[in-house]
């Protein structure tokens, strides 16, 4: 079954997008990510222009990240007052992002930087997180017991700036100018990659702002929610590229598929999971970089364009 | 890119406005001479008596609705007498830019580029026999017919100055993504007068307005050109989304992100008690 895609002007398989959407959500839910580091990748995979790509996973990321957010929100692990911090420094970093797209696009290197700002994240995510969680399988099988949790409060560097805000729900007494730095780079990376950029989010609150675990993922899905907002809404003004055809596809492919996962990943050890999650981050890393250094099969592309 | 479409022979009314500047003893030669040439015209451009060449399309709309996945429109038509049709299908007119990659510092980058004014976003030829038997070369470059006979102005960005390897490249990328046939499709004859092919438009085939050019070729010369427009656009529900995102875009942007969150918080309450 075929459909006409309006925005990216071609005409798709609709059990194709639905697949594709339930596979991301599946994985989603199981590793309990946005996964729009993978739908992006797919989507430019299967042939759908990567500007389309891009904007459309940025809207199809607001959905995912609603449904996620009301589970933590029930179980109150969404610290408002932080996720409100990272949501300014968010939408001045997603809004500057949008700018530079559209500047690259213009340059013809929007390709480029997409798939560099990919193998850049993924690469370290996925090389840190396959670290962390081998050491943790390797721990907990020789010692039987469970994982030992870093030390909350770290006085380092970050926590000597200015503007020294207390969130209660983290239990953190840190400068507000770090959550704005860190919502701002996130920000940039959700318009330039089309990912809610929970990947690098959820580390950089862990180990930057020294946030506990519970709260991270709620809090990080909070602030995703009005960024990825942000960037469908600008996309749409500045390239006309957000396809919402495409995007309910995704969608209604990805929310069964996360269920699904969810139920899945319940009956597995946290520690085998981010390994999991790990080793596919680093396949699509690897996958990419192969992309950008073996020899393309056409050294010249085509695209509509004038001086 | 103007298609010159003068028959030869025209210029030969220039002679007869020069008549006062010709001296009395010289005008039964002269006159004589206007004889022969009136008799050498009318030799060899044969009064049109009847039409030599009708064209019409099975449907001169190409709608692109939600589960458009190309189509073909049927070309029909009648010649008077024995000959060649040739046809060439035009799609709308754009620029293009064409990027080379070079390798820098390990990867592939984006480098110099070639800009090309004017180009058909679709551009396909039919052809009744194969092309060198119906007429030579110089004819189709004359009238533009074929992929290669196609003049693109082109502006180089870079160091390269040949524009060759980047026309190439376009015509081979157009042809990978099927908007550019680069073999002609095959012009049937039903009899000696009756001839029918099929255009076929792919999926991804541009919208606007497309010209068809059908060429009546009697040995190895052009005998009559026939022109018929043909519009693509997009119906439904797919134009009237294309038309809201472009002409109001914030609006279209809001209502994507209402339509994510609507949705979002479906599937939560659909999945809650489980």
């Amino acid at each position: 079954m075929q459909i006409y895609l309006p925005i990216a002007e071609m005409s798709v398989n609709v059990l194709l997008i639905l697949g594709l959407g339930g596979g991301v959500g599946f994985v989603s839910g199981l590793f309990g990510v946005g996964g729009g580091f993978l739908i992006t990748p797919l989507l430019i995979f299967f042939g759908i222009p990567p500007a389309v790509s891009v904007a459309t996973a940025a809207n199809q990321i607001v959905a995912s990240s609603l449904s996620g957010v009301i589970v933590h929100w029930r179980r109150g692990n969404v610290d408002v007052k932080m996720g409100l911090v990272l949501l300014v420094g968010g939408l001045v970093g997603s809004s500057s992002g949008v700018g530079v797209f559209a500047w690259l696009r213009s340059l013809g290197q929007i390709d480029l930087v997409i798939s560099l700002c990919y193998v850049v994240f993924l690469g370290t995510i996925g090389g840190m997180m396959m670290i962390e969680a081998s050491r943790a399988i390797f721990r907990t099988r020789r010692k039987g017991g469970a994982v030992r949790r870093t030390k909350k409060h770290q006085h380092g560097f970050f926590h000597r700036l200015p503007l020294k805000v207390r969130f209660y729900r983290s239990g953190l007494y840190v400068s507000a100018l770090l959550p704005l730095l860190v919502g701002f780079f996130v920000g940039l990376l959700t318009a330039l990659m089309g990912v809610g950029g929970g990947f690098v989010m959820v580390p950089a609150m862990i180990y930057i702002l020294g946030m506990p675990t519970s709260v991270v993922i709620g809090t990080s899905l909070f602030q995703i929610i009005f960024v990825s907002a942000n960037v469908t809404i600008l996309q749409s003004i500045q390239t006309h590229t957000v396809d919402i055809a495409l995007a309910l596809l995704l969608v209604a492919g990805a929310v069964v598929g996360a269920q699904f996962g969810a139920r899945f990943g319940a009956r597995i050890k946290a520690e085998y999971l981010r390994a999991g999650l790990a080793a596919l981050v680093l396949a699509v890393c690897i996958k990419l970089a192969l992309d950008l250094v073996i020899t393309p099969n056409d050294l010249f592309s085509v695209a509509p364009g004038n001086l | 890119m103007m298609k010159t479409r003068q028959m030869p022979g025209s210029s030969f009314f220039n002679i007869a406005t020069n008549r006062e500047t010709i001296p009395d003893t010289a005008r039964l030669p002269f006159l004589l001479a206007c004889l022969l040439i009136f008799a050498w015209v009318a030799w060899h451009v044969k009064p049109a008596k009847a039409d030599p060449l009708v064209v019409d399309l099975s449907n001169h709309l190409v709608a692109i609705s939600t589960g458009f996945t190309g189509t073909d429109v049927l070309l029909f038509g009648a010649i008077e007498n024995k000959g060649d049709v040739v046809i060439t299908v035009r799609g709308p007119e754009r620029d293009m830019v064409v990027r080379r990659k070079e390798r820098k510092l390990g990867i592939w980058v984006n480098s110099q580029s070639a800009y090309l004014r004017n180009v058909p976003t679709y551009y396909a030829t039919a052809a009744s026999r194969p092309i060198e038997l119906i007429a030579n070369d110089r004819l189709f470059a004359s009238y533009h017919i074929g992929l290669e006979n196609q003049n693109f102005v082109t502006t180089m960005e870079g160091d390269d100055t040949d524009d060759s390897l980047y026309r190439d490249a376009l015509l081979r990328n157009m042809e990978y993504v099927g908007l550019y046939n680069d073999k002609p499709s095959k012009i049937s004859f039903l009899s000696n007068q009756l001839f029918r092919t099929d255009i076929h438009f792919p999926a991804n085939t541009p919208t606007g307005t497309y010209v068809i050019d059908v060429y009546l070729i009697r040995d190895g010369r052009i005998v009559s050109i026939k022109s018929t427009p043909l519009v693509v656009s997009k119906t439904g529900v797919s134009a009237e989304v294309y038309d809201f995102a472009h002409r109001y875009s914030a609006l279209y942007g809001i209502i994507a992100v209402i339509i994510a969150g609507f949705a979002g918080w479906l599937a939560s309450v659909i999945f809650r008690k489980n």
